[in-house]
């Protein structure tokens, strides 16, 4: 009561040092609930979502959303999930895709930032223009022509398509990779090609080993953005066989539209692994997104 | 010119394990062109095909062909195909002129889009504002912290095929969001089927996958103000408001104005949250959802193109209106 009676007493002079610890309890409160209910938000529909995929058929005829389940060890749903969803595969696939992009965009890019940053040479600002003004297309617009040209160049429904896809419209990790050479002394260069060192022993022993901070934070990156992309999978390798984690996953909704526990299943299962891995490289994922959007 | 090449040739010969000291020997300005200019490398001796002037194209081949291919030539065969009638499949195309534009803008059912695109508009306001929130409250400390951005970031981590359903069942009839709001007393909603209703669910559902991407920018830029500046404020009185009114706004001001210029961008180009959830349907069909359904539903692939090109116009015209109201912001980070 003392304390809810001290901000009239306070308020006449101008004083925030008497203030605050009246005001300030209740600025506390206000913060903490703002930030439980925040919380709540993210957290409520996820977990309605794991509880629902530990029940059984029967179980969802009755009970609201948010009931528990009986059996907290239930994961039958998540077999049913796993084998009819071809989890498996689509993790291979995904695998697959996720490998060949990362490694083909860590060198794509350090390729571009090495022969743009350390050589001069003709044409480098219509170089430089052409990856600049790319960078500000955002690949939804010109789907509709890239089609026809996966679908020229022959790698249309296969697994090479996301591939090149990924590797060549990726324009944020060469500036990454140009942001970081950037700090590398050119004196390291010179001191290796006065040893006689060519430029790919350079870009090869010099830069790349160096470079290794950049390409951890575009392989986080590039490789948080594959895991997750469904537009291009889904456009682009519309083979059953073909199926990614995203477009499996997707793929759920017609033979189980009124099965939300094995749905549920099936999602929970493809968000346990980001959930690992975000737990995991925290400190990375903030860092690398960080450079990421600031480029 | 003679610097370099002694720089270059002797030193090898002599005494071969001389790794840096024959550069530190040379003059500062002397070693600095050499590596930017090739008449060097001839002196090198083992330098054969490090110093031709291809060498530096051998690098950007592949990077220039995927850019070509993958970027530039799609752009410019989309302005062709706009102009055409082309289905996609048929080896004929007509030119047709400025149709597809007029037929774009004429039609209210192809345009209504646009209005979809406000909903999410509205919606990156709020998620913006709620991050400038949270970024400020886990500045400062605050119990937890880590924990709660943490929460609040996961969001964004997850598969967007994932998100799209957790929150079908968030909001189907009887679902958890209609649970929860039971507790309150409040009566259930047709979320997604009220086709007043939909797009405002749909968005929400954007503020709830994206403001964690916004919050963990902020609080790396306000990490990044020295504080002597609080200080400095704490000592003049200044009360949070004021503090961030003052001193928070001003140093992130480039990250926010990037971060509302990928919010105008991401406005137009929303796709994955309501194709998986709604399929566009009950007024929730965005302009993405609609270029694709023209081009590879209907095989309207000149019609698909022009709206695309509209598309593309706007977002490159954002960014120009941005950098000419902001120009030369550099964010300083890291």
């Amino acid at each position: 009561m003392t304390a809810l009676d001290a901000p009239a007493v306070a308020r006449a002079p101008r004083s925030p040092g008497r203030a605050a610890p009246v005001r300030g309890r209740v600025a506390v409160f206000l913060k903490y609930l703002s930030l439980v209910l925040a919380s709540a938000v993210v957290l409520v529909p996820l977990a309605a979502v794991l509880l629902t995929s530990l029940r059984t058929s029967k179980e969802m005829a009755g009970g609201g959303a948010l009931a528990a389940p009986d059996n907290w060890l239930n994961f039958h749903n998540y077999a049913i999930a796993f084998t009819d969803g071809h989890m498996l595969r689509a993790l291979w696939n995904t695998t697959f895709i996720l490998f060949f992009s990362v490694l083909g965009t860590v060198l794509i890019g350090s390729m571009t930032a090495y022969a743009i940053d350390r050589f001069h040479f003709r044409f480098k600002k219509l170089v430089m223009t052409l990856f600049l003004v790319a960078s500000l297309v955002p690949s939804v617009t010109t789907q509709v022509a890239t089609y026809q040209i996966v679908n020229n160049l022959g790698v249309m429904d296969t697994r090479w398509a996301p591939v090149m896809l990924y590797m060549g419209t990726d324009i944020v990790s060469i500036y990454i990779f140009l942001q970081f050479i950037r700090s590398i002394p050119v004196s390291l260069d010179e001191a290796a090609r006065i040893d006689g060192a060519n430029s790919f022993t350079i870009y090869w022993r010099i830069i790349m080993p160096l470079l290794r901070p950049a390409a951890a934070t575009v392989v986080i990156i590039k490789g948080v953005a594959i895991y997750n992309d469904f537009y291009i999978p889904f456009l682009y390798m519309p083979d059953d066989s073909l199926g990614t984690i995203s477009t499996s996953l997707f793929r759920f909704k017609g033979p189980y539209g009124a099965h939300w526990e094995v749905i549920s299943a099936g999602a929970a299962l493809v968000i346990i692994p980001s959930l690992v891995v975000f737990l995991a490289l925290q400190r990375f994922i903030y860092n690398g997104l960080a450079s990421g959007a600031t480029k | 010119m003679s610097a370099p090449r002694t720089a270059g040739r002797t030193p090898p010969a002599r005494k071969p394990p001389a790794g840096t000291s024959p550069a530190s020997a040379v003059p500062p300005d002397a070693a600095r062109s050499p590596a930017e200019n090739r008449p060097r490398r001839p002196g090198s001796r083992r330098g054969k095909g490090g110093a031709r002037w291809f060498t530096p194209w051998l690098y950007l081949l592949a990077p220039l062909a995927l850019l070509v291919v993958f970027t530039w030539l799609p752009v410019v065969d989309m302005f062709g195909y706009s102009f055409t009638d082309w289905d996609g499949i048929s080896p004929v195309r007509n030119w047709v002129g400025l149709s597809n534009y007029s037929d774009l803008f004429t039609r209210p059912q192809l345009f209504q889009v646009f209005w979809v695109s406000l909903f999410y508009l509205g919606a990156s306001v709020v998620q913006i504002c709620a991050a400038l929130y949270f970024a400020t409250v886990l500045s400062f400390n605050t119990r937890l912290r880590n924990l709660f951005k943490g929460v609040l970031f996961f969001p964004y981590l997850i598969n967007g095929v994932a998100v799209g359903f957790v929150f079908l069942y968030f909001f189907q009839p009887g679902g958890t969001l209609d649970t929860v709001l039971g507790w309150f007393g409040a009566g259930p909603h047709l979320w997604l089927s009220d086709p007043h209703l939909v797009n405002t669910s749909l968005a929400g559902v954007s503020v709830w996958r994206f403001m964690g991407v916004n919050l963990v920018l902020f609080i790396g830029a306000i990490q990044s103000i020295p504080p002597q500046l609080y200080e400095a404020a704490a000592l003049d009185g200044a009360s949070r408001w004021q503090q961030f009114r003052y001193v928070i706004a001003p140093s992130i001001r480039p990250i926010i104005s990037l971060s509302v210029i990928l919010a105008i961008s991401g406005s137009l180009s929303v796709f994955e949250i309501p194709f998986i959830m709604t399929g566009g349907s009950n007024n929730s069909e965005t302009f993405v959802i609609q270029t694709i359904k023209l081009a590879f539903n209907f095989n309207k692939t000149g019609l698909a193109s022009a709206a695309a090109v509209v598309l593309l116009a706007i977002v490159l015209l954002v960014t120009w209106v941005q950098r000419l109201l902001f120009p030369d912001e550099r964010v300083e980070q890291s």
